[in-house]
């Protein structure tokens, strides 16, 4: 379950620390209590920045720190799909063994495959995830009430 | 470890508990010998339950009371049988005093639920307050937030000290005339604290107010005598004590069992029933509405039993021990911090700590790839992390078949935890 690559994150996150967002959400995990404030920036449908600070286990914080290495930069549409692939692969319940083209599309994030077969810590995976698409939802929110 | 192990005294015999108990042969993870620490959130069931449970259902299973056939008779009689010994191991005046719920927290929500439709001079209302203290398991907390609620009550508590107990140096300001009600836990689940009870009840009596004791932890460890206690209910649970899950208890003093409204309404727990109005059976029955949890209670019978045989002054002695010897062993670990009394003195066998920077989710992970089963997370007593500024602990919790050969898997888990995640 702890492959390298999760250590590696949990030890250097990408891009941590709070800066400037359209939204804010803070997401907890009330089994374990891990906790996450994050904010995005969108330049049109580009995802400018996801900025966050948290605390929590290796898994929750360096899921976090791969949300940002993978979603920054792509466009809203593609985030999504990225965001698709990574829920299915959690959800799976160590059932699928991520091929050449799924590691295409989730590069780092593969690495989480082995977490799915524990299923309390399914969600410490998916923590950053489920606020990225809360905000995302927020900020396209308030972006149709201002337009 | 063998010297540190030197000079340990009242312990039992493991080896030969530790057979009455078959899951505890259990290997994990390609052979790697079970080691279970997490008897604060529920005990092994040795093979006397087991079997009783079994015998339960092959030869005695039937609905209780009214039935007039022979398994209904027999059924009645295992039953009220299992009251009967309860009564006894907490040395109840009467085993009318011993009502049967599905846990502890039923238990404490149907205590609440008492006495926000009582009437005076027990009733909960807006002129009046409830106590209880910030180490409660939420069991204890939010059944009194509904009632405050719901009545305007105010909830007040006992905060703690930094070395985990509970601060009573306001004992006189928090506990007052208003009081209806003080509820609180004898033994931690998370600190491991073992609460002076006597101060607080003096406090309590002085002012007229009720007394829920919470000995959930308590029950399964140490002798439990509500009348010495001197409360005015008690509430524990089957799963943490060798029973079943599905069987709490509830007792209170006769008169007020007496005098409380009923909670639940149904079968059972009625005399006479008419489509405008029905009158109530006595207590016990008048709390236990419907078909109570029958094997289950039968199970807390034998348990009772199996712990009486091992004695429960005994296995006090032997968790006082091994506490003793883990707070110290546990110490050793660089970086590890105990989350309350830090030694074996009013401390029960529940030792909840963090390891540096790693969080306990990590902690439980990597025990676990070793066979050691630990607690982590929150314990249901959030208020306790809070008022420690954590996240959350990971907590060991040991019982009679626990040995200090488990303490040192512990503290080499530990160590190996710490090498992974340094």
């Amino acid at each position: 379950m702890y492959q390298d690559v999760i250590l590696d994150h949990y030890k250097h996150p990408h891009g941590r620390g709070l800066r400037d967002g359209d939204a804010e959400v803070h997401h907890v995990n009330p089994t374990c209590g891990d906790e996450i404030t994050l904010r995005v920036r969108y330049e049109g449908s580009r995802i400018e920045d996801i900025s966050y600070e948290g605390q929590g286990c290796s898994i929750s914080q360096a899921s976090a720190s791969v949300l940002n290495d993978l979603l920054v930069g792509k466009d809203l549409g593609e985030a999504q799909k990225i965001q698709g692939v990574f829920l299915e692969l959690m959800q799976s319940k160590g059932q699928i063994e991520p091929d050449d083209a799924m590691e295409e599309i989730l590069e780092d994030a593969v690495a989480f495959a082995g977490v799915s077969k524990y299923p309390a810590r399914v969600k410490c995976a998916l923590l950053s995830w489920m606020a990225w698409k809360d905000a995302t939802a927020q900020a396209l929110d308030q972006e149709a009430k201002t337009a | 470890m063998t010297t540190a192990r030197q000079g340990l005294t009242g312990l039992l015999d493991t080896e030969a508990i530790r057979k009455d108990f078959p899951i505890l042969e259990r290997e994990l993870h390609d052979g790697k010998k079970l080691v279970y620490l997490d008897n604060a959130a529920t005990s092994q069931t040795p093979r006397q339950v087991i079997d009783t449970l079994s015998e339960y259902y092959e030869q005695h299973n039937a609905n209780v009371h009214r039935g007039v056939h022979v398994l209904a008779e027999e059924a009645t009689a295992l039953y009220e049988g299992a009251r009967d010994k309860v009564a006894e191991f907490i040395n109840a005046p009467s085993r009318n005093e011993v009502i049967f719920t599905k846990n502890a927290s039923e238990a404490l929500n149907l205590v609440a639920n008492m006495l926000g439709w009582a009437d005076e001079p027990y009733r909960v209302d807006h002129e009046t307050e409830v106590v209880i203290t910030e180490m409660e398991h939420h069991s204890n907390i939010v059944p009194w937030q509904l009632l405050s609620q719901r009545t305007g009550a105010k909830l007040k508590w006992f905060g703690l000290t930094d070395d985990g107990r509970l601060d009573l140096s306001n004992l006189d300001e928090i506990i007052t005339e208003k009081t209806k009600i003080v509820s609180f836990v004898l033994v931690s689940n998370i600190l491991g604290t073992v609460n002076p009870v006597e101060a607080i009840v003096r406090r309590a009596q002085e002012v007229g107010a009720l007394v829920l004791v919470d000995a959930s932890q308590a029950a399964p460890h140490m002798v439990l005598d509500v009348q010495a206690l001197q409360a005015d209910f008690v509430a524990f649970t089957g799963h943490k004590m060798c029973g079943p899950t599905g069987i709490g208890v509830l007792w209170g003093r006769q008169e007020l069992l007496e005098d409380l409204p009923p909670f639940l309404g149904g079968g059972e727990m009625i005399e006479t029933v008419s489509m405008h109005s029905s009158t109530y059976a006595p207590a016990p029955h008048k709390f236990e509405a419907g078909t109570p949890p029958i094997a289950q209670a039968v199970g807390l019978g034998a348990a009772v039993d199996y712990l009486s045989s091992v004695g429960m002054d005994r296995i006090a002695q032997h968790e006082h021990a091994l506490t003793e010897y883990a707070v110290r062993q546990l110490q050793s670990v660089p970086g590890l911090r105990i989350i309350g009394p830090t030694t074996a003195e009013d401390r029960g066998a529940a030792i909840s700590f963090t390891l540096g920077d790693i969080h306990p989710h990590d902690v439980g992970q990597v025990l676990d790839e070793q066979g050691i089963a630990v607690r982590v997370g929150h314990h249901c007593a959030r208020p306790v992390c809070l008022r420690y500024g954590i996240p959350a602990t990971t907590r060991a919790s040991f019982y009679l078949y626990s040995s200090p050969a488990e303490v040192d898997a512990l503290v080499e888990g530990l160590e190996h935890v710490r090498n992974f995640f340094g």
